[in-house]
């Protein structure tokens, strides 16, 4: 399986077959009837089988926040931390041991509000991490308060008025950390989940993928324009690597400013529609995709893998630094450490 | 030169005077006129200067001549917390004092016998610090009329005669340093910084240091610009041949060797201590070592030095932030390293919530705090012993956590090891306290084999360890020890032990979520029976006689002080008690005991009280605290002060 994931080349593999059971756990799943994280939970716990890598070097560490209960309900090491600092306990765990496959789950509020530091660098330093970031664009768990992806004006209990302040893009913010892997799917696609999931495990170093998350209780139907049948096609762009952005008769094109711009594609202007290119390495373009959707309407919402470049990965870059250290200076001998160079005897 | 001598650690006998002259060996078999040689058993000497005049580094090499001369030492840096203060003003001084002695001895002494002053400022700041009679050597060319005013002398005190009562020595040494550089080839302004130089081989040739090791430093410290490190090897020289022909120096003074318990010895600080301290522990354990940390003064020089021995398999993570520092560390301890997380006081208010985590999940972990003046961002540079209480209590909910904290700057490296330890036998978080003036501060270390050292074992979980009713055998992550109540630690990669922890409350046992009351009540209560049944080393009193109805009871860096107080107090007849503690959570089983078999407990802190606080409330008994946060190390002399007003009212009382 190393080839098909080489960001997987150091854990040891699993011959034997596994199946989406052997990813469960005994613990009965406690979020609310109808909320759009067991569709993710299912994905995730089919999907696992396919990386074809011991389950007991998998790792799913989560932070506080109904999608932070995910790793109680997968049959790996787990740690539920505390609100907002999974990717800095995860960036220790995949730092000291390449061997293992970690993930890390967490939401708006988690990773954008009180995380968002931890998140950026994160990003930038290119761990070899997974990052499923649920958007719901709502506090679950604390009962409905508005959180960093909401709308403005979104009414709530803390905000009976609306709220107030300017929503982040959180693909756009990923990609202004300059983060190697940044994608988006859908809770109820499954078929469009299993692949991005795929396209974030072989990433080498850290993968963010945002996963529109419907919260039924208190934010239902935020994302139901990209889900209904007679709306999808037209507000969904479904981004593929190498291939023309269009979608519905539409495509992608580039304005003389250099800004992007959706119009209908004609005969005349076909050759013009934007080709993908994740693996552009400048984040201009990219950028420019992410900021392509209505913010209100979510119309011309680009799903799909929107960069997926190669750089350095922080864990491996520190080890190749042990080893380094080691063939110059030999294997550390405490006792001549201890001693150094400026001693005396008594006695 | 015949100083008054300080008094702080004067126990046996006049220091400094008297003793037979000798002729001098002059410096590298270059020919002098003989000058007679005076033997002193201690001399405390102060170099103090702009912040960038280099006072730091000179005291540093003083010291490891000093050291390997095999004198005993102790040592105070004392620098602002600006990098560059404005030049020539009060603020911007730094300074070092170094105490060396041919005996044992225990602080950086209460008042130096000599002081260097590089300018004016440095001559005030220090000044009031001298006792009469004590020596000063001024660097003349900087006492100009614009730097006198600077810091406020309306006339100059060198020629005004209110220094009457020192033995005032006016040298030029910007000059005199510029002059022997002239054929360097070095502009004037880069040969004038090598005045410190010339200051420390003045001191050198006056107090007969080794002079080797500092030329070999500066070679390897200027290695790849020899003309500088040539031109700071003749300036020290020059401050050596200085002393041994100018009329103004008419002796020299020799402080023979110490006579240390037999072994090889260096010179170690409090913080590089605990850096190897950490670096044994994690082979003892056979733990990767993995340090996240956010550079924070006086802790950074931990990440420092631990991010050179990556070839010890030293992982070193500068973190955005101090509670990444500590999530990483966690993170990595969750993977099976021995996870570390270095800081001051207002870094670990900053970890707090992941210490709580840590507690819960019952992982080792350590969490050193170099402590500093506080609250907020208080006094960077200085020292203080005010975070006791927080690391006792300075997280929400019932969440303890063992508290070492060393007495000297060669114990850190013990305190390291032992911190690990309780860490790694009881899968708990664990606070190291040490603080400024120990970080800092450096003495002669006994260099300990390896194998002396403690083994820690961490004792992996590799399979099942409970069987269920229907016979089949699973794996409990909180399933404890019956002897230590630690919890297995199971680290991702061992198949069949997949397991999930976090935060919320779990069952006994198994593990799982639990909100039920009794179960909340039962963890919280064995969580803290853990670290209340943690083994530790019983408190030992020193009271030679026997008959102290006064106890002198301290923690941390106070050691030196504390005992030096001791040392006099007895000298002059006194009869006083001493113990010091090591581990503040939980405390020895014997303390109680000890308490309550002195008439008197006296507490000194550089707090307002916390360790009495504690020991008042669960011991019962009127602890009194002796409190000062000035932000450097008690003195000797103050302490004693203090015990003897301790006896004298329990005499009064007798009467
Ligand atoms: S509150 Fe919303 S997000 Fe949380 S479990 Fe319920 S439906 Fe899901």
């Amino acid at each position: 399986m190393s080839d098909t994931f080489p960001s997987l080349k150091l854990v040891p593999k699993d011959d034997r077959p596994q199946s989406a059971k052997d990813f469960k756990t005994d613990q009965e799943v406690r979020w609310c009837p109808g909320c759009g994280d067991y569709a993710i939970l299912a994905a995730v716990q089919s999907f696992m089988p396919e990386l074809g890598i011991r389950r007991e070097n998998t790792v799913f560490v989560s932070g506080i926040g109904c999608s932070s209960r995910f790793p109680y309900y997968m049959n790996t090491y787990g740690m539920h931390s505390i609100h907002g600092r999974a990717p800095a306990i995860a960036t220790g765990l995949a730092a000291s041991r390449p061997d293992l496959s970690v993930w890390v789950v967490t939401g708006d509020g988690d990773a954008l509000s009180i995380g968002g530091n931890h998140l950026i660098h994160a990003l930038r330093r290119n761990v070899n991490l997974k990052i499923l970031l649920f958007n719901n664009r709502i506090y679950g768990l604390t009962k409905g308060q508005y959180s960093p992806t909401s709308e403005v004006g979104k009414i709530t209990k803390s905000t009976p008025m609306g709220s107030l302040d300017h929503p982040f893009n959180p693909l756009s913010l990923a990609i202004g950390a300059e983060a190697t892997f940044v994608a988006r799917t859908i809770d109820s696609d499954r078929q469009h989940l299993t692949s991005v999931l795929r396209a974030a495990a072989r990433h080498q170093g850290t993968a963010l993928v945002e996963i529109y998350q419907n919260c039924n209780i208190f934010n239902d139907g935020a994302f139901e324009i990209l889900k209904e049948p007679a709306t999808r096609d037209e507000a969904l762009i479904r981004l593929q690597h190498g291939e023309p952005i269009t979608f519905a008769d539409h495509g992608v094109f580039r304005d003389p400013d250099g800004e992007l711009r959706v119009a209908p594609v004609t005969d005349a202007n076909r050759d013009q529609v934007i080709v993908h290119d994740a693996h552009a390495l400048s984040p201009a373009r990219a950028f420019a995709l992410s900021r392509i959707a209505d913010a209100d309407t979510l119309h011309h919402t680009p799903i799909g893998v929107l960069r997926d470049i190669q750089r350095p990965v922080y864990d491996t870059l520190m080890a190749d630094q042990l080893a380094t250290a080691t063939s110059q200076h030999g294997p550390g001998d405490l006792s001549t450490l201890l001693a150094g160079n400026d001693t005396w005897t008594v006695g | 030169m015949t100083s008054q001598v300080d008094q702080s650690e004067a126990v046996d006998g006049p220091d400094g005077n008297g003793g037979a002259s000798v002729p001098a060996a002059p410096l590298g078999g270059r020919q002098g006129p003989a000058k007679p040689i005076r033997r002193l058993d201690r001399v405390i000497i102060r170099f103090a200067g702009d912040s960038g005049d280099g006072m730091q580094l000179t005291g540093d090499r003083f010291t490891s001549e000093t050291a390997s001369f095999g004198n005993d030492l102790s040592t105070l840096p004392n620098f602002p917390a600006e990098i560059r203060a404005p030049a020539g003003t009060l603020p911007g001084v730094s300074s070092f004092q170094l105490h060396f002695a041919d005996h044992d001895i225990l602080t950086p002494g209460d008042a130096p016998n000599v002081l260097v002053a590089m300018n004016p400022a440095a001559l005030k700041a220090n000044i009031g610090d001298l006792p009469r009679g004590a020596d000063i050597i001024v660097n003349t060319d900087e006492f100009t009329k614009r730097a006198l005013a600077k810091v406020g002398y309306a006339a100059d005190p060198l020629a005004d005669g209110s220094l009457e009562a020192f033995h005032l020595h006016k040298v030029p040494l910007t000059s005199l340093t510029v002059e022997a550089l002239k054929e360097s080839g070095l502009a004037r302004k880069d040969a004038e910084r090598a005045k410190n130089m010339f200051a420390l081989g003045l001191l050198s040739w006056l107090y007969h240091r080794p002079t080797h090791g500092t030329e070999k430093f500066l070679r390897q410290k200027f290695a790849k610009k020899p003309a500088i490190a040539e031109a700071n090897i003749k300036a020290f020289r020059a401050g050596w041949n200085f002393g041994e022909t100018t009329e103004d120096f008419a002796v020299s003074y020799e402080v023979p060797p110490a006579a240390l318990a037999p072994g090889t010895y260096r010179n170690i600080s409090g913080n590089l201590a605990l850096s190897y301290g950490l670096i044994a522990a994690s082979q003892r354990s056979g733990l990767p070592l993995f340090l996240g940390s956010y550079p924070i003064t006086p802790a950074s020089d931990i990440l420092h030095e631990l991010s050179r021995h990556k070839n010890f398999g030293v992982r070193t993570f500068q973190a955005e932030d101090e509670i990444a520092g500590i999530g990483a560390a966690l993170g990595a301890a969750f993977g099976g390293a021995l996870g570390v997380t270095t800081t001051s006081g207002p870094g670990v208010a900053l970890k707090s919530e992941t210490v709580g985590l840590a507690v819960s999940l019952e992982l080792p972990l350590l969490v050193v705090d170099i402590q500093r003046g506080g609250p907020s961002t208080g006094l960077p540079t200085k020292t203080e012993q005010a975070d006791l209480l927080q690391a006792m209590f300075g997280r929400n909910g019932e969440a303890p956590v063992p508290i070492v904290a060393p007495a000297t700057p060669a114990e850190c490296f013990d305190a390291a090891l032992e911190a690990a330890r309780i860490a790694v036998t009881y899968r708990t978080p664990v606070l190291l306290l040490s603080d400024g003036y120990l970080a800092n501060g450096s003495e002669p270390w006994r260099i300990p084999q390896v194998d002396e050292l403690p083994a820690i074992t961490p004792d992996f979980a590799d399979g099942p360890n409970h069987v269920l009713e229907d016979g089949s055998e699973v794996f409990w992550p909180y399933q404890r020890d019956p002897q230590t109540l630690a919890r297995p630690w199971a680290v991702p990669g061992t198949p069949g032990l997949e397991h999930r922890i976090g935060g919320i409350e779990k069952q006994d046992g198994t593990g799982n979520i639990s909100y039920d009351p009794a179960n909340h009540d039962f963890m919280v209560r064995t969580r803290q029976a853990k670290i209340d049944g943690i083994a530790v080393p019983p408190a030992v009193v020193d009271d030679p006689s026997g008959e102290a109805r006064v106890l002198v009871l301290g923690w941390g860096s106070t050691y030196g002080p504390i005992t030096a107080a001791v040392r006099r107090v007895r000298a002059d007849g006194g009869v006083v008690a001493q113990a010091h503690l090591r581990n503040l959570n939980p405390f020895p089983a014997n303390l109680g005991a000890v308490l309550k078999g002195y008439d008197k407990v006296i507490v000194p802190e550089m707090n307002l009280g916390q360790l009495a606080l504690l020991l008042r409330a669960k011991y019962l008994v009127d602890a009194q605290s002796y409190n000062q946060v000035r932000g450097l190390p008690f003195k000797a002399a103050q302490l004693a002060d203090v015990l003897w007003a301790a006896i004298g009212t329990l005499e009064e009382n007798d009467v």
